[in-house]
């Protein structure tokens, strides 16, 4: 507005870039775009809806199978043999499992990634071993979780980790939720670090300089100011973890026994009977339950499926809102 | 309505008026040598503070060489630092006024590669013979950016008066000394109402003046600011460079400072370091208004053109 009214009169001499901001007017329609660059915008339209659209599709067809096949009592019912479908019980034991490894798993990724992390971020010497540590996450991350059941079917069945399992006569039967949880919470670091990390990272050098400033050492830094920093972050790395973890059909598999019902080891107390035993969860109940499985209930897979399906929507939902959380918190001004 | 041409508002020239000229008698501190004679509209921008009361001197720079690798970035410097005074590092950008600055409470070591020749000396001891972190609650920081930690109000000083790795103590007992910091740097009748409030949600102003509460609350001889208003804005600049003629009874203040206007403004002593040799130290007055050295005076005017 300003410098139009004293532009010089014969060439519409174009506007100059505003300082410190892209020159965006240029940008903003693609009528004059070349015909390739129109097309390539156009596909990534179509596949963002696309993608959407398979979203949605997914959601909705379990939500209407989900609601139409899921009795409250399959929540609270162990499965039972039986021919039919009415007799066969509902998934409680699978529902309780997926707990049970969700906890556990968490229990042991969660500070085992932030200790990583905080190790990488904070100090990370020497370097060729903080780079060491890191492709070797980036190969965790990589393994196909079917791999990591496979090895652990080898540590756990070791004699030394009987006390995981049940054992009987010197051989030990290495499947348990200690084992599935242990291997499990395997596919959850590798996010946990780097979420971790990239909350670490976001906090500028000064703040840690102003802490050092005032006579507090590196360790006082990180417990009370850094890691409450990246809480947020860490949350999401957990929460993405949790999804992982609630996921993963391989490991369940392999790790936690063939079986559809709690197989407590006898003779041991209370929770550890339970740890010590076989078990199953949802997503190994959904696989038993398809028609590829051996029970073929397919109408439970999808109430099963259901289930599985709002507890990782929760766990999004859940992000979303500590990340809403700390942006009231605010941040430094760059 | 400008035309594009038009060259931009002089930013440097801020016409602050002398709230008391009468304080213009005062006389000049007498290690200034010569008549403060001031070329360039000096005196426009007269110091509306006056001269010390007292000063006793606190910490001693004694040919203090700081090196990167194979870069001096800190050649040969001797600096007396006196409680009761202001003093200003000031020099163009890269002259090693920020890294003196670190180097007084060894925020240089962070920086593996950093190596420190020569003495410096709080209270008649070698800085080095002090744990750092005894030392950085002797000596405390406030940076450019302000940085309040992502908490509330209360627990930002609250952080500096827990003990190391003490368990959290009782609100109560922390309360007084809270308020007390949050009076001396002025933010006390701000805040007073929300000291729950995350303290990231205030002002940048008010944000800079917790720092430097925070910095006090850890009841320091002296105080290092590193360019504390060059994210402000000019009321902001003008409420800190009030608070921080106020402290300097009681702290040792150095400021660190891109803005000449503003070492004259609160300076009683200004060292312009120069491709990191002290070229000058005198008196604020004498610096900006006879400077001893050629290139001073270069810098000195050429900053004001």
């Amino acid at each position: 507005m300003e410098s139009s009214v004293q532009m010089p009169a014969p060439p519409p001499a174009p506007k100059p870039p505003v300082a410190g901001k892209q020159p965006t007017g240029a940008v903003e329609g693609s009528a004059t775009w070349r015909l390739s660059d129109r097309i390539g915008l156009a596909i990534c339209w179509a596949l963002g809806l696309l993608f959407c659209a398979i979203a949605v599709a997914i959601v909705v067809y379990l939500l209407i199978q989900g609601l139409s096949y899921l009795k409250p009592s399959m929540l609270v019912t162990p499965a039972a043999s039986g021919f039919s479908q009415g007799e066969s019980g509902g998934f409680s034991d699978a529902l309780i499992g997926t707990m049970i490894v969700a906890v556990m798993g968490l229990a042991l990724a969660l500070p085992a990634g932030i200790a990583i992390a905080v190790w990488l971020v904070e100090y990370g010497r020497p370097a060729a071993l903080a780079r060491i540590t890191e492709s070797t996450i980036e190969a965790i991350a990589g393994i196909p979780s079917i791999v990591l059941a496979l090895f652990g079917t080898v540590i756990f069945s070791d004699v030394l980790l009987g006390f995981l399992s049940r054992s009987s006569e010197g051989v030990v039967f290495g499947r348990s939720f200690f084992a599935a949880s242990a291997m499990l919470s395997l596919v959850a670091l590798p996010l946990i670090v780097a979420s971790t990390r990239e909350g670490l990272n976001s906090i500028p050098r000064h703040v840690r300089e102003a802490s050092y400033a005032v006579g507090k050492t590196k360790a006082a830094t990180t417990r009370r100011i850094l890691i409450p920093t990246s809480r947020p972050q860490i949350a999401t790395g957990a929460m993405l973890g949790l999804g992982r973890i609630i996921g993963d059909t391989a490991i369940i598999l392999v790790l936690l026994g063939a079986t559809q019902n709690f197989a407590p080891v006898e003779g041991a107390p209370f929770p550890l009977n339970y740890l010590r035993g076989a078990g199953t969860t949802l997503t190994n109940f959904v696989y038993e339950a398809s028609p590829t499985g051996n029970l073929n209930q397919p109408q439970k897979a999808y109430a099963a499926a259901f289930v599985l399906l709002l507890l990782v929507l929760a766990l999004n939902a859940a992000v979303d809102v500590v990340h809403r959380r700390a942006r009231k918190v605010g941040t430094w001004s760059h | 309505m400008e035309s594009l041409k038009s060259p931009p508002p002089p930013i440097r020239r801020l016409p602050l008026e002398d709230p008391a000229p009468a304080r213009e008698a005062a006389p000049a501190p007498a290690r200034s040598g010569g008549a403060p004679t001031a070329p360039g509209g000096f005196t426009a921008a007269r110091r509306s503070i006056g001269a010390p009361q007292f000063s006793i001197r606190r910490m001693e720079v004694d040919d203090v060489t700081i090196s990167y690798g194979p870069k001096q970035a800190v050649k040969g410097v001797s600096l007396p630092i006196r409680q009761g005074e202001v003093l200003s590092l000031i020099g163009p950008s890269g002259c090693g006024k920020t890294t003196l600055l670190r180097s007084l409470n060894r925020l240089t070591e962070l920086t593996s590669s950093a190596k420190l020749e020569g003495r410096i000396l709080l209270d008649e001891v070698d800085i080095r013979l002090i744990e750092p972190t005894l030392l950085r609650r002797r000596v405390t920081m406030v940076f450019q950016q302000p940085n309040p930690f992502p908490m509330s109000v209360f627990d930002n000083i609250a952080y500096v008066l827990r003990e190391q790795g003490s368990r959290r103590q009782r609100k109560k007992t922390l309360e007084p000394a809270v308020h007390s910091a949050l009076e001396r740097a002025g933010l006390f009748e701000e805040v007073k109402d929300n000291l729950d409030h995350p303290a990231l949600k205030l002002s940048g102003g008010q944000q800079q003046r917790l720092c430097i509460a925070r910095a006090l609350a850890a009841q320091p001889e002296v105080l290092l600011l590193d360019e504390p208003c060059s994210a402000l804005d000019p009321q902001s600049t003008q409420v800190i460079e009030d608070l921080i003629v106020k402290l300097r009874d009681d702290v040792a203040v150095v400021i660190v400072t891109h803005n000449l206007q503003q070492a004259y403004r609160i300076a009683d002593h200004v060292a312009f370091m120069y491709l990191g040799d002290l070229v000058e130290y005198n008196s604020a007055t004498t610096l900006f208004g006879s400077p001893r050295e050629k290139r001073t005076q270069e810098y000195v005017s050429g900053a004001f053109g």
